[in-house]
């Protein structure tokens, strides 16, 4: 629980951090809040020699609105984007994820860009994001690159973000009319990540699923879309029967690990379960 | 007549403005001139064989001090003693040394401690050391343990560190009595890891020209630890002082005797300079003590009318790599005697094995062998009733024993001393509105959902005590407590207790029964404790015996600088003793108001001297060291509502409600915060806290990431309530309430989802009852099986 020894070296700019990946090269780790990095720094899991803190990058943070999407800064905390005005009305989906994210200071100190960097295969941003079908900004010495999230996770851990690269922004679409929203979890009973989180987006046409997106994170090594779950919901008049029978797939061909707390047969059934919640509350938010 | 009550008024705790605002003094804030850092290099391994170990690298380290092993230590220091030799089971005491030196028997032993000038270094270091190791298998399981084919211990076959047996009547013959139902279960009580907030620490400054060693560290017994250090070093006890300054929490992992801290004050001494050392969270859950790990085998008999004839259990209890402190003791006396719980049970036989096995050594952990045993009584008074198809409450209330029955002996052989089962009980059912919630409970079973209502009916016994039992059962000790109440010549006043608490906050209790007794303010009373200079002698805080043993001491030493008092006041005012009145810490005389004078008055006469009865001695203090004549036992029933989501099998709580008597209260402000964070605990291993192991002996549960201390926002609304049922044991009439809501919250929420499920016929799930657990229950009944 004592890091090795490390440098610390602060950004006040995104120009700057990039500047900083360059010379410091892999021997360096970006801050984003710390919640994942500092842990394994203290269990000597992970040992940076330099820390470039981005804590102090201005342009990093906060919410603006764009075209129909909302840009999201890399740095800004969870506990911001939860109780942020414009999130809440304009992408709910992204402000109730947030809003369940581990406790109140992981809230306060973590930030989107770096749970999105790390991602955790439990963390709960990933659902979102791919529900969303958000897109990611990353700079980097070449300039700049949009990365859309369903391209973004490669593997545990592992992410489309390219040695160099700071991630800039997160762009998520507004909430359209007749969509309805869900993000429900239930979390680990130690560390508050995701055992299962299930993210939901439902559009609605005279009672019509027009669109269906569905996200799990949790169960196997990254986040994925349930695209069977999807199609068996589009073009339907959805009740809770029709809900119940798609969410049946929701676990077919689903990648599960097992965990001190849940085994992977488990996490596929709270796959179809968590599936049938979230998209049953995302049709009753549609109507309402 | 106007008597301010201080006694029983809900004060706030005095101790925490200083917690809170970061004006504490906790060993780690401890910083001394030329101070150095210690780290201790830990095995990775459960069992292995030490072959070399290499500190060549380590000792070239930046800022490396000093790197010792095992054998460095010989002969200096002493291998870590265990505190309470159990007579009659066979008990064996293998040598545990402060760091390994053949073998090392479970990860997280020690093997070699690195000091360096700052600890970052220290632990940079201690990853320089090389130790080659011939790993050994490994034992983890107690029954294989008890196969004998991997020996923890050379010397002690079949790992069977004790056999402890207890036969009060005849279970045989009373489950023989025709219509007699002997209902069997197997229980498993998980181990778990107690985690207080603050983990161990400590730090030795040695003098060599006095001779004189001070160790600060977060211990719950203080004079414990020196007269122990004193042994282990060599070292003249009137030469150790050990001072326990804050201290974050404790749970009972803080009350044995560890090998850091023995090695901690040898390496001040041999290197002249202060050390300090702050164990990690991960070496705290590693290396501080474990709690629990039993696996019972119970059987309880019936008559066909609910009437108890017999309990039977036969219990393995897992003491980990070494014998702790008070190891011994925790699943055998603190166990086995409680085994009648609150109920008249004629028969009663228990067997424990202890076992010795590759993992963390256990010891008592809040509760200590209480909750075991609850856990016991209450799950099968509970399967019983339900295999009579009666219900829980009438069938508790059938064999509860009768409030004119105290004091009350056991057949497992100890006294209750009072006791009014059914007034605590009465008042749970109130207000919880038991018919409604029954009704309640049958409106949900028609709609499909699980809801459940479980009972916890518990006893249990606080206040350790007298010091012939603790003499007679193998405490290497004694059990009374000391203190002492000094005013000054202003009138000021400071307590002295032996008892050291953690978190409990006796510096407001204490100061409250002195401030009742002597008329003082609180605001002029100051309760010191923890430092072997301040206090002669004392046993520490634990098994809920600060108030009942060091309040009692507290008391009787205010009573008597009342007594001296009260000859001066009298002396001064010219009157006979029997002639004043003692009234908001004034003496008067009786029907003459205004000839008065106040203890303050009196506490400088005192000190003065000018004016005294003949022959007193100058001052105002006295010094008690009371030895109480029995224990004390605290009881009450818990009561919790929950329903189960058959699809996920999480537990929901719809109430929880508690009713305890702790005898007399001397703060129900306190008393609720004790009975809270108890009940916290308590739900925590029926729902989630379990440390793993895998079969190689490493443990999975070393963080807070993968250890599950309960979250505040998962817990329900606490409605707490109280009975009063004085002590005759104390003059106080009080007894301990520190662990009582750990004790009756586990098989509380276990019979509340055994019965929220109780329509699939699922009888029992081994704790935690986490989701998935509850889910394959509901899993195998639905698909015709019995869970």
């Amino acid at each position: 629980m004592i890091p090795a020894t490390f440098e610390y070296v602060r950004a006040h700019s995104i120009e700057e951090a990039i500047q900083l990946l360059q010379r410091y090269g892999d021997r360096a780790k970006l801050l984003a809040g710390g919640h994942s990095l500092l842990p394994l720094m203290k269990l000597r899991l992970a040992q940076p020699e330099v820390l470039i803190d981005l804590g102090r990058v201005q342009e990093l943070r906060g919410v603006r609105e764009d075209t129909g999407a909302l840009l999201i800064g890399a740095m800004t905390t969870h506990d911001e984007i939860a109780r942020n005005p414009l999130v809440q009305q304009q992408c709910p989906l992204l402000a109730e994820t947030a809003s369940q994210i581990g406790d109140i200071q992981v809230r306060n100190m973590g930030t989107i860009g770096g749970s999105l960097a790390h991602a955790d295969p439990a963390a709960d941003y990933p659902a979102a994001v791919l529900a969303l079908e958000a897109e990611i900004l990353c700079q980097g010495p070449g300039g700049a690159r949009t990365v859309r999230a369903t391209e973004w996770f490669v593997d545990l851990l592992t992410t489309a973000l390219r040695p160099e690269e700071v991630i800039t922004q997160v762009r998520v679409p507004v909430r359209r009319p007749g969509q309805g929203y869900a993000y429900v979890k239930m979390p680990h009973p130690a560390s508050g990540y995701s055992l299962i989180g299930v993210a939901c987006l439902v559009t609605l046409e005279g009672g019509v699923c027009r669109e269906a997106r569905v996200a799990i994170t949790g169960v196997g090594p990254k986040a994925v879309r349930l695209e069977r779950v999807e199609g068996a919901l589009v073009g339907k008049a959805l009740d809770e029967a029709v809900v119940a029978e798609a969410a049946k797939v929701a676990a077919d061909g689903l990648e599960a690990t097992d965990d001190l707390y849940a085994s992977a047969e488990y996490k596929r059934h709270l796959a179809t379960v968590y599936t049938k919640r979230a998209v049953l509350r995302a049709i009753e938010r549609a109507r309402a | 007549m106007a008597v301010t009550q201080v006694f029983g008024a809900r004060i706030r705790r005095r101790e925490d403005p200083r917690l809170i605002t970061g004006n504490a003094t906790y060993t780690d804030d401890v910083v001394l001139p030329r101070m150095c850092y210690v780290a201790f290099v830990r095995s990775p391994h459960a069992h292995a064989r030490i072959k070399r170990i290499d500190t060549s690298r380590a000792k070239a380290a930046p800022g490396v001090v000093e790197v010792l092993t095992g054998a460095d230590l010989e002969g200096k220091v002493q291998p870590i003693p265990c505190g309470w030799l159990v007579p009659g089971c066979d008990l064996k005491t293998p040598p545990h040394p402060a760091l390994a030196k053949d073998k090392v028997r479970y990860v997280g032993d020690a093997v070699a401690v690195v000091v360096a000038e700052t600890r970052a270094q220290a632990y940079d270091a201690a990853e320089l050391v090389e130790v080659e190791y011939e790993v050994l298998p490994a034992v983890v399981d107690m029954e294989q343990a008890l196969r004998g084919e991997v020996l923890v211990h050379e010397d002690v076959p079949q790992n069977r560190a004790l056999l402890w047996a207890l036969k009060g009547g005849d279970f045989e013959a009373a489950a023989r009595e025709p219509g007699v139902q002997v209902i069997r279960q197997r229980l498993i009580n998980q181990r778990l890891i107690p985690t207080a907030m603050e983990p161990r620490a400590a730090v030795a400054q040695y003098n060599p020209a006095t001779g004189e060693l001070t160790l600060w560290n977060t211990s719950q017994a203080p004079h414990i630890v020196r007269v122990l250090l004193s042994s282990t070093l060599g070292i003249p006890e009137h030469r150790v002082r050990v001072i326990a300054p804050e201290v974050g929490g404790g749970f009972g992992s803080k009350i044995p005797f560890y090998p850091e801290e023995a090695v901690v004050a040898y390496l001040a001494i041999r290197l002249g300079r202060s050390v300090k050392w702050t164990e990690t969270r991960r070496e705290n859950y590693m290396g501080t003590i474990h709690g629990r790990d039993h696996v019972t085998d119970a059987e309880i008999a019936v008559r066909p009318d609910g009437t108890i004839v017999g309990l039977r259990v036969r219990t393995l209890a897992n003491l980990g790599a070494y014998l702790s402190t008070a190891a011994p003791a925790i699943p055998t006396l603190l166990y086995g005697l409680m085994l009648s719980g609150v109920y008249r049970i004629p028969n009663i036989e228990c067997e424990v094995t202890g076992v010795f096995t590759n993992t963390t050594p256990t010891d008592a952990y809040r509760g200590a062998g209480r909750p075991e045993a609850t856990y016991v009584v209450e799950r099968m008074v509970d399967l019983a009733a339900r295999e009579l198809g009666m219900d829980p409450v009438e069938f508790r209330r059938k064999n509860f024993i009768p409030k004119d029955a105290f004091p009350y002996a056991t057949p497992t052989g100890v006294v209750y001393d009072s006791g009014d089962y059914e007034a605590a009980l009465n008042r749970a059912l109130e207000i919880l509105d038991y018919a409604k919630a029954r009704s309640q409970q049958e409106e949900a079973r028609r709609q499909g959902r699980y809801v459940g209502i479980g009972f916890s009916t518990y006893v249990e016994v606080t206040g350790a005590g007298p010091s012939k039992i603790a003499g007679a059962t193998g405490f290497q000790g004694g059990l009374w407590e000391s203190a002492g109440v000094r005013l000054y010549p202003t009138g000021k006043v400071t307590v002295f207790t032996g008892t050291s608490p953690h978190g409990q906050g006796e510096e407001t209790t204490f100061a409250q029964i002195v401030s009742q007794e002597l008329g003082v303010p609180l605001d002029d009373i100051e309760v010191i404790h923890g430092d072997t200079d301040a206090i002669a002698m004392g046993w520490g805080t634990y098994g809920s015996r600060t108030t009942p043993v060091g309040g009692t001491a507290v008391y009787l030493a205010a009573q008597r600088v009342k007594e001296k008092a009260m000859r001066i006041a009298a002396h001064q005012l010219e009157v006979a003793v029997e002639d004043l009145v003692f009234e908001n810490g004034r003496f008067h005389v009786r029907g003459a108001p205004e000839r008065a004078i106040t203890i303050q008055e009196v506490a400088r006469q005192a000190y003065f001297a000018w004016n005294l009865p003949e022959g007193m001695e100058p001052g105002l203090e006295a010094q008690v060291n009371w030895d109480p004549p029995n224990f004390v036992f605290p009881f009450g029933t818990h009561v919790c509502m929950v329903e189960v989501d058959p699809e996920t099998g999480q537990v929901r709580f719809l109430r929880y409600v508690a009713v305890d008597d702790c005898g007399r209260v001397i703060n129900p402000l306190l008393v609720d915060g004790q009975v809270h964070g108890g009940i916290v605990q308590g739900v925590a291993q029926a729902l989630w806290e379990f440390a793993k192991y895998d079969e190689n002996g490493h443990l999975l549960t070393t963080s807070l990431a993968d250890y599950a201390v309960p979250k505040a926002s998962w817990l329900p609304w606490f409605e707490t309530d109280r009975t009063e049922t004085p002590s005759p044991v104390n003059p106080l009439g009080v007894k301990g309430v520190g662990e009582t809501g750990t004790i009756a919250a586990t098989p509380c929420v276990v019979n509340a989802v055994m019965d929220a499920l109780s329509p699939l016929g699922i009888r029992h799930i081994d704790m935690p009852l986490l989701p998935e657990r509850v889910w394959r229950a509901i899993q195998a009944a639905k698909g015709g099986g019995r869970g």
